[in-house]
């Protein structure tokens, strides 16, 4: 199983503790992760499913390169990260 | 007069209370470290509003129906599948390319008045949206986004159009205006099925000649209309002031007045439809008070004549700019309020006349509004 981890800035809203999923790409495994949370899911992605502007995801410690179809490959032990880019002061 | 402000600033919701001794001071804050882009004290229910634009997880809403001891995070106005707006402003020969509309930050939120509950919100990009059951959901009002207008609309100092004032005539909810930067003004008299540009009169210089008089492609920055005489409008353009008084079909632009006719923000009495305060800055490029003086303007003439007002304001090294929702007036039309981008905020019970700074301190400011009981 993969597990799906959100930074922890997500928890001062909303509920996001991390969650074990089977995918084999990084879409299914945040579409299980934030299947039945819908209030999670508007904070990762915007209302045409489309990952939030400065929403960073890392695969193992790599940032994914298929942000629009997120179909980067996961393995059964994967860590994915859902960060924020930094920005502002 | 209203004893309970709210400060929409970068870095949360700030309540403000008059103390027994009419001091003001800061008695909440709420959602620090979060920027705020509107909040609504709704008088028909008492409920609170505010909302919120975190940048990286998007916009979202949040109702208090404990006068902010406790907030719920309601639902948020979004574009359904398929909604597309134009990637630029589209030109006549050719089509423009498009993207999906999403919500990028509410910023208007009015009672609608056709019920407990019932609201209008105005967002970036330029959509309208209702809400019947306080913001638990929301649908796009298609008869103004269907418009074929919508094309030339354009952002004005953020990436896409956005409405920004959405006012709501006393005496009939049916009829409606939103102001929208840039999109000029719209009017619907049937609660939002049809919609007409009721922008005849507004000048925009920073268009070519031929286009300065386009009236779907104006920028105004705020649009009030009197409550007790709803045809009686101000707008603070960003080309200028202008005002109706036939309820938008048709709009004066006012030159005479100084030091400036630039700004963002327009508060109108809301017995006296010929007095109006506004907040000048040196157009275009600087946007900050002429000689870093800064003052209020206000006319009781309808605009025939302006006073500028200093008393209790900073007279030098002062850049303050009182942003489009910065700046409120109460239901007696005595008590008044601003909030600058530099983070200072001041009070004036007397109508404007003279003012005093209740905070030096807080966050950029982007919206003021009083908290009135119905």
């Amino acid at each position: 199983m993969a597990t799906v981890h959100f930074t922890s800035h997500l928890q001062s809203f909303v509920n996001s503790a991390p969650v074990e999923v089977a995918a084999t790409t990084v879409g299914a495994a945040l579409n299980s992760a934030l299947d039945g949370k819908e209030q999670l899911r508007s904070y990762v992605m915007d209302e045409h499913g489309r990952l939030r502007r400065h929403i960073m995801v890392f695969i193992d410690g790599k940032i994914i390169d298929d942000r629009v179809n997120l179909s980067d490959s996961l393995t059964d032990t994967s860590e994915v990260y859902v960060m924020q880019a930094l920005s502002g002061g | 007069m209203a004893d309970t402000i709210h400060v929409s600033t970068r870095k949360g919701l700030f309540t403000l209370k008059r103390s027994p001794v009419r001091r003001w001071e800061i008695a909440d804050v709420a959602f620090l470290g979060s920027p705020l882009s509107m909040s609504l004290a709704d008088p028909r229910d008492g409920s609170w509003y505010a909302a919120l634009n975190l940048g990286h997880f998007g916009a979202h809403l949040h109702r208090s129906c404990d006068r902010g001891a406790s907030w719920t995070e309601v639902a948020v106005p979004t574009f359904p599948d398929g909604a597309t707006m134009p990637e630029r402003m589209a030109s006549e020969a050719e089509t423009p390319k498009m993207k999906p509309a999403a919500l990028s930050e509410i910023w208007a939120l009015e009672p609608a008045n056709t019920g407990d509950g019932t609201l209008w919100c105005g967002t970036i990009p330029g959509g309208l949206f209702r809400s019947d059951d306080a913001g638990e959901s929301w649908r796009l009002v298609e008869g103004l986004w269907n418009r074929e207008e919508r094309m030339s609309w354009f952002g004005g100092g953020k990436d896409d159009p956005g409405i920004h004032s959405v006012e709501v005539d006393p005496n009939d909810p049916q009829h409606v205006l939103v102001a929208i930067s840039c999109g000029g003004v719209w009017r619907t008299r049937d609660g939002g099925a049809k919609w007409e540009c009721c922008s005849n009169g507004l000048r925009a210089e920073y268009m070519p000649p031929d286009q300065a008089y386009n009236p779907n492609m104006q920028d105004p920055h705020r649009m009030v209309a009197c409550p007790s005489y709803f045809n009686f409008m101000w707008i603070q353009h960003h080309n200028g002031i202008f005002h109706s008084t036939d309820g938008s079909r048709n709009w004066e632009e006012i030159t005479n007045v100084e030091p400036a006719v630039f700004g963002f923000t327009v508060a109108v009495h809301p017995h006296d439809p010929g007095t109006a305060w506004f907040v000048p800055g040196v157009k275009d490029e600087m946007r900050v008070p002429k000689d870093a003086k800064f003052i209020v303007t206000k006319t009781t003439d309808g605009g025939k004549t302006f006073r500028q007002i200093s008393a209790g304001l900073p007279s030098e090294d002062a850049y303050d700019i009182v942003l489009r929702h910065a700046l409120d007036v109460d239901s007696t039309g005595n008590l008044l309020a601003m909030g600058s981008t530099t983070g200072n905020f001041w009070v004036s019970e007397d109508s404007g006349e003279s003012w005093q700074a209740v905070s030096t301190h807080l966050p950029p400011v982007y919206a003021v509004r009083f908290v009135e009981e119905r």
